[in-house]
């Protein structure tokens, strides 16, 4: 009964997941029209003479009415031919594939250098509270949130790269090279992390059971590993899931200054750009994965609380 | 998210705004420190043969087919992998490259019959012949090629045919015979030869083409010097030098590598700390003045006055822009030094429109002279004694909204409220290309940038009556059908000083008109490491920009 009801809500989930696809298919594709801007001219460049950016506007089907130009698109992207980016001149399906690995890639370095600031600066703080040690983690904590990552990027370089080379200066060349910009993306977020964890576990800390538990006789570390932290976990894993579908959408800044080759700076030329079919495959490729990771993760809160498959 | 976590997002995004503003106040020379050491020891000046050059671009290459690019980035990478029939010596002037001699021309001047080098090889070992001359030009009449270029072409005849969709190939390109090709013009044309230079008409293999169809671009195969071995989107492209090029001596280097995705301040460490050789973006704004004030690198700039125009138009269709003494007072008001200034010194006062370099240019010409009292005085005249309120649509990237500020202030000296709207690139350019629409637009960051060196260049396509259209890049639509008959005359003149004096004149008459204020010409200062010499042409071509055949590393 219980397999029944999770495969209804799942497909349910993923019903709506098309709905949402096509809504933003539909409202990115007008709005990129509504903007006051020519994609022949941005293909044609700016000493073209009008006349042959007219010529070309005509060639590129953009004189077609609106509805009919979208539902050539969805009849293409249907079969996976998402159109040919206007500026970089390569199907958008490739320019997306070509740089999605080094946009996972630094997501998920990203994520694991929030886990690993986040987790051990929580649980001191919290087991030491109001100590030195706590105050000087939560004063790096709020300097880590309020860091602009383009900044803190540059200061990376220039320290790490330039002054003490131990890192590459930008690009992807090396597996090294992921070092910096990982911490650029993870640094605000990770210190976030902590403090969210210290004021979960300071709170699960006094609670009745806990307490309990320290008039046992248990160690306090114990009682903050096996206790306070399982529980206090559970917001980090909800933002943990969101974090990652946002970075997988692409770190546009992050990316710029470091020259990472993903996704994001691509979506944010083509933005510049009125590049409307790479504007179309950007958006409708984060789309997508924001809505997956989002099931995702309510699927396992479903499976964790069942309670949630039948509401 | 709860309210909770939402309020302390909120709270960290303040402190965020803050800790910005305090950090920007600190200025970048403070980080900056001497780095690393540099390499001692210039070369002599005789060319070396080997090395690699390896330059760094923030932004990847479009297209390296020679039918489609039309941007700074992509033309001199496309002079690496093609060649043209003809191509620029150092200056200005042309020279034979595919072609075994200039052509010769009839005496009406409509036909040109060119013989081409013999054993000239493409890259993929076939041999150059006119054939594929033909093949090449009549690749980009074809409107499915969509080449922003076609409109250059269209003095050949039977090409406003294929332009209209009636025939397949020109009728004015012939194959005489293997080696001779033939051009027959509508009418007499002295830009065709200019035209034949231009990246559009290099030339291509029919059967690459048609193999790599669409992705021709990001395999390009041609007969120029170096080879495109490697193109990882979005990352690098890697030359290599082609060892069968027919230019003796030809390259000097073994490659030269793209990185790409590099921020100019990151470009720019990579340069001091040896990891570059040459930068093909601006050197950012912030680190220009120190870098130009250090002797260090004294050696490793090359300046030069680039063959465009920066300047500020007035719509002639929208009151009260329409009257020529309210657009001659507008160039009277404006201070030229100031905006200078605000483009870091990179830039020279322009009076004129055409460039320094360019031939036509009138070094005699003075313009409108920096007057707001007179400036004043003749707006009362034109009938707006207390001035008017009007809108200047400029590009939203510095230094341009800072230029516009100071145009505001220089106009509301003589009682012209100027209100400024900051746009993005592609709808700046949509807005100030439609009819009634744009009254004032600076064109900063799009300023017009020659085609090819000859005064027709700066006519035709920003100020005549053919562009003032919609989607037309003569944004004053300005239309003056005198000026219009005798700069089509001038275009078709022979080679004269006549021609010359004959543009100084058409130009004069056209600042007369007042339908732009000339405000700066662009300096440009390219920095290379001391490895790499050249000519300061070499660096700064005026055509193709980097000469990479022409460069070597020691």
């Amino acid at each position: 009964m219980a397999r029944l009801s999770m495969g209804v809500y799942i497909a349910r989930r993923l019903l709506l997941a098309v709905g949402v696809i096509i809504g933003v298919s539909l409202i990115t594709f007008i709005l990129a029209y509504l903007v006051p801007a020519d994609p022949a001219r941005v293909y044609a460049g700016s000493n073209a003479s009008a006349a042959t950016v007219a010529s070309i506007r005509e060639q590129l089907g953009l004189n077609r009415p609106l509805p009919v130009q979208y539902l050539a698109y969805v009849g293409r992207a249907l079969h996976g031919d998402f159109g040919t980016s206007y500026k970089l001149q390569t199907p958008v399906l490739s320019a997306i594939e070509s740089r999605f690995p080094y946009t996972a890639a630094l997501a998920g370095a990203g994520i694991l250098v929030e886990l690993l600031i986040g987790i051990p600066i929580g649980i001191i703080s919290a087991a030491r509270p109001r100590s030195w040690l706590d105050r000087g983690a939560m004063g790096f904590a709020m300097l880590g949130v309020s860091a602009p990552q383009f900044w803190l990027g540059l200061v990376l370089l220039y320290t790490f790269g330039y002054l003490w080379p131990i890192f590459p200066l930008g690009l992807a060349q090396s597996p090294s090279s992921i070092v910096l910009p990982a911490i650029t993306v993870g640094l605000s977020g990770g210190v976030w992390y902590a403090r969210v964890l210290r004021s979960a576990m300071l709170e699960t800390l006094n609670a009745d059971y806990v307490r309990t538990a320290r008039a046992k006789g248990l160690g306090r570390l114990i009682v903050i590993l096996r206790h306070a932290l399982p529980n206090a976990i559970t917001p980090i894993v909800t933002q943990l899931g969101l974090d990652m579908a946002y970075f997988l959408g692409g770190i546009v800044v992050v990316e710029s200054v470091f020259g990472w080759p993903g996704v994001g700076q691509m979506a944010y030329q083509a933005i510049q750009n009125d590049d409307i079919p790479l504007i179309m495959g950007t958006v409708l490729f984060s789309a997508i994965i924001i809505v997956l990771i989002n099931i995702f993760i309510d699927v396992l809160y479903a499976v964790l609380n069942p309670r949630v498959v039948h509401s | 998210m709860t309210p909770e976590t939402t309020g302390k997002r909120a709270a960290a995004r303040l402190t965020r705004a803050i800790a910005l503003i305090l950090l920007v106040a600190l200025p970048s020379s403070v980080l900056r420190t001497s780095g690393s050491a540099r390499a001692q020891g210039r070369a002599a000046d005789t060319p070396v043969r080997g090395g690699i050059l390896t330059q760094g671009f923030q932004n990847d290459l479009a297209t390296l087919d020679p039918a489609i690019g039309y941007d700074w980035n992509n033309w001199p990478a496309e002079k690496m992998v093609f060649d043209g029939l003809l191509d620029y010596n150092q200056g200005t002037t042309l020279e034979p490259r595919l072609a075994a001699s200039m052509p010769t021309v009839s005496k009406d001047g409509r036909t040109y019959t060119f013989t081409l080098r013999k054993g000239v090889l493409f890259q993929n070992g076939r041999e150059l012949t006119s054939a594929d001359v033909a093949y090449s030009i009549n690749r980009v009449l074809d409107p499915k090629t969509k080449s922003p270029g076609s409109s250059f072409f269209l003095s050949i005849a039977g090409a406003q045919a294929m332009a209209n969709g009636k025939a397949a190939t020109a009728s004015g390109i012939k194959v005489l015979s293997r080696y001779v090709i033939q051009f027959t013009l509508t009418q007499p044309d002295t830009t065709f030869l200019n035209v034949l230079a231009m990246n559009f008409a290099y030339i291509v293999p029919k059967e690459v083409v048609a193999k790599e169809g669409a992705n021709f671009g990001h395999a390009p195969v041609g007969t120029g010097p170096f080879l495109l071995k490697q193109w990882i989107a979005g990352q690098k492209l890697v030359f290599v030098r082609n060892p069968h090029y027919f230019y003796e001596g030809l390259p000097y280097l073994d490659g030269v590598t793209f990185l790409i995705g590099l921020a100019p301040e990151v470009a720019l460490l990579r340069l001091e700390s040896g990891q570059l050789d040459m930068l093909a973006d601006p050197i950012p704004a912030a680190d220009f003045v120190s870098i130009k004030n250090n002797p260090k690198y004294a050696g490793d700039l090359v300046r030069y006055v680039q063959p465009e125009t920066t300047y500020l138009t007035m719509n002639t269709q929208i009151a009260p822009f329409n009257n020529v003494k309210v657009r001659q007072a507008v160039n009277m008001a404006i201070d030229k030094t100031r905006v200078v200034q605000l483009s870091a010194g990179r830039g020279v006062v322009a009076d004129q429109i055409l460039p320094p370099l360019m031939p036509g240019y009138d070094p005699s010409y003075k313009g409108y002279a920096h007057d707001p009292a007179a400036a004043k005085k003749l707006l009362a005249q034109a009938g707006y004694p207390n001035g008017f309120s009007t809108q200047l649509y400029v590009l939203n990237v510095d230094p341009q909204p800072r230029i516009a500020e100071s145009f505001q202030s220089d106009l509301a000296q003589i009682g012209i409220k100027v209100s400024i709207v900051p746009l993005a690139s592609a709808t700046l350019v949509d807005q100030a290309g439609t009819p009634k629409k744009a009254a004032m637009v600076w064109s900063g960051g799009e300023a017009w940038l020659q085609d090819f060196p000859d005064p027709s260049d700066f006519y035709g396509p920003i100020l005549g009556c053919d562009s003032a259209v919609q989607g037309g890049w003569n944004w004053p639509f300005f239309c003056d059908k005198k000026l219009d008959a005798m700069a089509a005359h001038l275009k078709v003149m022979p080679d004269s000083a006549a021609r010359y004096a004959g543009y100084k004149t058409l130009y004069s008459d056209v600042m007369a008109q007042a339908p732009w204020v000339p405000v700066i010409n662009n300096v440009a200062y390219v920095m290379h490491s001391p490895q790499i010499h050249g000519n300061a042409t070499d660096f700064t071509h005026n055509v193709h920009t980097f000469f990479y055949e022409r460069l070597w590393k020691h």
